[in-house]
């Protein structure tokens, strides 16, 4: 076997079985008599239900049940949980206004499940939906903050007037006012950040199941079985967790959007318990596009006080965040949390202050998205540093330089919460822009000004924390779990591994990185690692896989696990060796005496443990198996520089990035192959964000890009060949020295594409553009104004 | 999709008797447009006729026409060597039709008969002054696409081919996306022809496709991209989206009139 440890671009193992259609999703699961659920779907953004007549459903051919609200209610089902509790600036709680599995009494956005249709077949469940009256009296609508904070707006929760989900703040707010009162400048830059439907290539799907003895099993599209079965089971359905069995098999992507409960997943569990039969359901990519939390979709006002000299003195940010119509497990860490504490970037701004009302709406939920609260925090920073070298004239990436956390600095605490372990943010700007060639700019524009094009250079340098969470701290800032994670490792009897992770992988690789580290620390080969995850009866327990946080956090489980695995080894290896365990070293797959050429290979030990008949049995139990809980000390910092190029045609305003570079500091890495896909991943979302998607609604709440006929994804066209490096500095606070890559791409890119846009058309006075910058935004400003010659 | 009866006929006279015995049965060509349709529950048809097994598909080329056949795949128009040598605007335009999926299923019968205001056929077929060949008769480009999916094919009528007059001596196509959907946003198809110079646009219209004279006009007198670049299109009869405005599409239906004859050379 060649080099298959840490750093080693390993193949994915797998990679085979999703390439040749043999995966096993959930809708590759049918169970024995499993019946088929459809949703029958509110299609109006806002109104009352005066009547549902569900009898001729009921009757129809090949139905086994109808549910409304009702039948919830009766039961005593109260509804969904939300995770996470924010504070108002009084220190009251936030509204917490009740989200029923279905509707009761109102529906509050276009896709809110009304009634189940349950049928023989799908096609039955469908029919027999169609037969359902529901009288409804509309009420007015809103989609956008701005319109529902308005005196007089439609109240979409009794339990929150005003649409007020919370009024947040974090930072000193009195030496940032004093900062500001004392400040030779002030720039200020409105903008927002565009909401986005996730769209996984796998729909959403669930199947509930119950026995006789009411042992309960839902195979569900999550990335968090073990989070799903503590929140439907303890909070929703009331099933004790040793009855209640969750399986997340092989998950077709999720970027954020499969953390939550979903109430598609109480009903079938609920439904299955009721009828004693399997209840399946599998979303239609036009329910995906109207029940999958949104993400994104904030407005804000960011302002920054300045020395003479560019100096950062002081940020105030306020932002609406959108909340939809209820709120989602994780949604109101969102903008708080994973947003504010952000603000600080790879700056050394000495004081800060946000403000963040979150705000009730009639749209979909918004939760956590490829990169969650920091995109939005990064787009904020890296937009209004750009706006600042506008208004001042100091050169952009000199004004960044001039206001670096240095590399010296660390670590660094910052005036939002956060406390950097490490960074050098100097390495990483200056790895892109050679890497980009920025010095050569000046000349590819001229080139390309002489084709009729506009082109322009952008930069984003930007810092992410990820590894969450310490649970301490978790639990002081409002969470309602533990962010630990779990690794049992099992040695085999012939010296195989199976690793079982708490983490779920859903695209990322884990079965191939985890058995990296695995091959690197015991010295087996990869093919002898299988890495199982996505099941609560043989997981030990873990909190699942968002917010980059497996390697960091997971991947220190498994070291943790590793450790005791070659301590127990050690000691086994002593008793066959004749030696003192403190003389073992554990090396390259082998045990051996220190200064002797005595030894025992890792398979050895390994079937000792299993067949102990030459074994220290009185004073060591047999067996190879040991599990890790890891609770991680801190939150890990990834950042770096991404630099974006773009043309843009001037007779129709269509962008195009011609290059893309990006320079991350991930930590220690495990598989650059990996951690290339992955970047590449999230630039192109990041892209995508930046010129393409808009989830669209009109003033009321209807939707209008509910599908892909309407809803721009980023296709290969659209995604320069995109240059990857890393320039690492070592997570100083977890056994790898890693910090996680599964979002930079997603946080990084935006603003340097927008930036490089503005750059692109610094001719025509233009500050500051909102994403998407579609084709007929670009046209429009162009249209505006013949160029100046310089702007303001 | 709702239940229906499938049926394949083996010639065009049982398909029409198919068609013409219910008044809820559809045809079916490649099923690009009518199987999505199908799927979201827009459309309930009784029966189904398939017209794949009515050996409509093919291309041939004689002395003063290009004949292809009603079932003739994008793929084939776009690969075909006669089409690409007598008009190669049509075979570039079939070429970028949808994807490499759509392009081996959608026929331009269907394309025709659906007369989707954004597809790119109708566009080609008007500039070229075509001829729409169906069971009944012969039905000039001018008179066949009556506003947004509307044509003038009656109850039971079926296109079986579709020809077009050689020679061609100009001829291509220039579109827009629309970057969802990547159908036309706006596609301009320019030709000089047995019919004289055409452009036809595709995409823009609230009717669907039509002629731009006044470009027809400058191009007759000078055929070049400059002769059209000062001619615009008033945007009053144009679709709005969020896509695109009227305005929009009315200065990109320049922009691509431009590229087009610059194209077509």
């Amino acid at each position: 076997m060649g080099f298959e440890g840490i750093g080693a671009a390993v193949k994915r193992k797998e990679d085979g079985r999703f390439l040749a259609g043999r995966g096993n999703y959930v809708d590759d699961i049918n169970r024995p008599g499993q019946v088929y659920a459809y949703f029958k779907r509110s299609d109006r953004p806002h109104a009352r239900i005066l009547r549902i007549d569900t009898a001729a459903a009921a009757a129809a051919a090949g139905v086994v049940a109808v549910y409304t609200g009702a039948d919830f209610a009766a039961d005593g089902i109260g509804g969904l949980p939300c995770g996470w509790q924010i504070h108002n600036k009084d220190g009251s709680p936030m509204a917490e206004p009740p989200h029923p599995v279905l509707a009761q009494g109102k529906v509050r956005h276009v896709g809110d499940p009304v009634v189940a249709v349950l049928a023989e077949t799908r096609q039955q469940a469908k029919d027999a939906a169609e037969l359902i009256e529901i009288d409804y009296e509309d009420l007015p609508g809103t989609a956008s903050v701005l319109d529902a904070l308005k005196p007089g707006a439609a109240v979409v929760h009794d339990e929150a007037p005003g649409n007020l989900c919370y009024d947040w703040q974090i930072g000193d707010k009195a030496a940032v006012d004093a900062a500001f009162a004392g400040a030779a400048r002030v720039v200020r830059l409105d903008l927002t950040n565009n909401r986005l439907v996730p769209n996984a290539m796998e729909p959403r799907a669930a199947i509930g199941e119950c026995d006789v003895a009411g042992n309960y099993t839902l195979y569900t599209t999550s990335q968090n079985p073990h989070v799903i079965r503590l929140l439907m089971g303890a909070f929703v359905l009331h099933i004790p967790e040793h009855q209640l069995r969750v399986v997340a098999p092989d998950v077709g992507g999720g970027f954020g959007s499969k953390i939550y409960h979903y109430a598609e997943e109480a009903l079938v569990t609920w439904a299955a318990g009721k009828l004693k039969r399997p209840v399946k359901w599998t979303a239609e990519r036009s329910e995906s596009f109207m029940s999958d939390a949104h993400g994104r979709d904030h407005v804000s006002t960011a302002e920054m006080a300045l020395d003479a000299e560019g100096h950062f003195l002081a940020l105030r940010v306020s932002t609406l965040a959108n909340m939809g119509a209820y709120l989602s497990t994780f949604a109101p860490a969102v903008p708080t949390y994973l947003y504010a504490t952000l603000l600080a970037g790879v700056y050394k701004t000495p004081v800060i202050y946000a403000e963040v009302k979150a705000v009730f709406t009639n749209t979909v939920p918004v939760d956590a998205y490829r990169g969650a609260g920091r995109p939005e925090a990064t787009f904020l920073l890296e937009r209004l540093v750009d706006a600042i070298a506008h208004d001042t004239g100091i050169d952009r990436i000199e004004l960044r330089r001039r206001n670096f956390i240095p590399a010296n600095a660390f670590p660094y605490q910052t005036p939002v919460a956060l406390q950097y372990d490490s960074g050098d943010y100097e390495t990483t700007l200056a790895a892109a822009l050679k890497a980009a060639d920025y010095a050569g700019f000046p000349a590819r524009r001229q080139a390309a000004a002489a084709q009729g094009k506009l082109r322009g250079i952008g930069i984003s340098t930007y810092l992410e924390a990820c590894g969450i969470a310490p649970s301490a701290v978790a639990g002081a800032l409002g969470a309602r779990a533990g962010l630990y994670e779990v690794a049992n490792v099992r040695v085999n009897p012939t010296g195989s591994i199976t690793v079982f992770t708490g983490t779920h992988s859903h695209g990322q690789g884990h079965e191939t990185t985890f058995a990296q580290v695995v091959a690197d620390q015991l010295g087996v080969p990869v093919s002898q690692v299988d890495v199982v995850h996505g099941d609560t009866a043989r997981i030990p327990f873990g909190m699942g896989t968002y917010g980059s946080r497996s390697i960091a956090v997971g991947g220190s489980a498994l070291v943790k696990a590793m450790d005791k695995i070659v301590a127990k080894g050690k000691r086994i290896a002593a008793h066959l060796l004749e030696a003192s365990v403190d003389d073992i070293e554990f090396k390259d797959g082998k045990f051996s005496v220190a200064g002797t050429d005595k030894s025992k290979t890792f398979g050895e030990i390994a079937l000792t443990a299993y067949v102990p008949h030459n074994y220290p049995i009185e004073e060591l139990e047999p067996g190879l198996d040991e599990t890790a809980f890891y609770d991680p000390k801190n939150f890990t910092f990834p950042g770096g520089c991404h630099v974006a190029e773009v043309e843009i045609d001037r007779e129709t305003g269509v962008v195009r990035v011609v290059n893309f570079t990006a320079v991350d500091d991930i930590g220690r890495v495990i598989n650059p192959m990996i951690v290339e896909g992955q970047v590449h991943g999230g630039v192109a979302q990041g892209i995508g964000q930046a010129l393409l998607e808009q989830a669209g609604y009109d003033a009321g709440g209807q939707i209008v890009s509910g599908s892909f006929m309407d809803y721009t994804m980023p296709r290969a066209d659209n995604i320069p060949n995109i240059h990857v490096g890393t320039e690492s500095t070592l997570c100083t606070h977890n056994p790898l020295g890693v910090k996680g890559v599964g979002e930079v791409g997603a946080i990084g890119s935006p603003p340097a594409v927008i930036n490089a846009i503005v750059n692109a058309l610094d001719a025509y006075g233009v500050r500051h553009l909102d994403m998407p910058a579609t084709s007929q935004k670009i046209w429009s400003i162009l249209q505006a104004g013949a160029p100046r010659m310089a702007a303001e | 999709m709702y239940d229906f009866t499938y049926h394949r006929p083996t010639s065009v006279a049982d398909a029409v008797a198919l068609l013409g015995s219910d008044v809820d049965a559809k045809a079916l060509a490649g099923g690009q447009t009518f199987i999505p349709v199908l799927k979201q529950r827009l459309n309930k048809p009784s029966k189904v006729v398939d017209l794949a097994g009515l050996g409509l598909a093919g291309i041939s080329l004689s002395g003063n026409a290009l004949v292809i056949g009603a079932t003739t795949r994008h793929a084939a128009v776009a690969g075909s060597a006669d089409v690409r040598r007598a008009i190669p605007g049509l075979a570039a335009l079939a070429g970028g039709i949808g994807d490499n999926q759509v392009r081996h299923r959608g026929t331009i019968g269907g394309s025709l008969a659906n007369n989707d205001p954004a597809a790119c056929y109708p566009s080609a077929v008007l500039a070229l002054g075509a001829t729409i060949i169906t069971n009944k008769r012969r039905i000039a480009a001018d008179d066949f696409f009556q506003g947004m999916f509307s044509t003038a094919l009656e109850p039971g009528e079926i296109i079986t081919s579709v020809s077009f007059p050689l020679p061609v001596e100009k001829s291509a196509y220039a579109k827009f996306n629309q970057p969802a959907s990547r159908f036309a946003l706006v596609g301009v198809f320019v030709a000089k022809g047995v019919a004289g110079v055409r452009v036809a646009v595709t995409g823009a219209g609230q009717n669907g496709v039509f002629r731009q004279t006044a470009m027809e006009a400058a191009l007759t007198a000078s055929w070049s991209p400059d002769a059209v670049a000062a001619i615009k299109t008033s945007a009053a009869d144009l679709n709005g989206d969020i896509h695109g405005s009227a305005e929009y599409r009315a200065h990109l239906i320049t922009v691509m009139a431009k590229r087009a004859i610059a194209a077509a050379g």
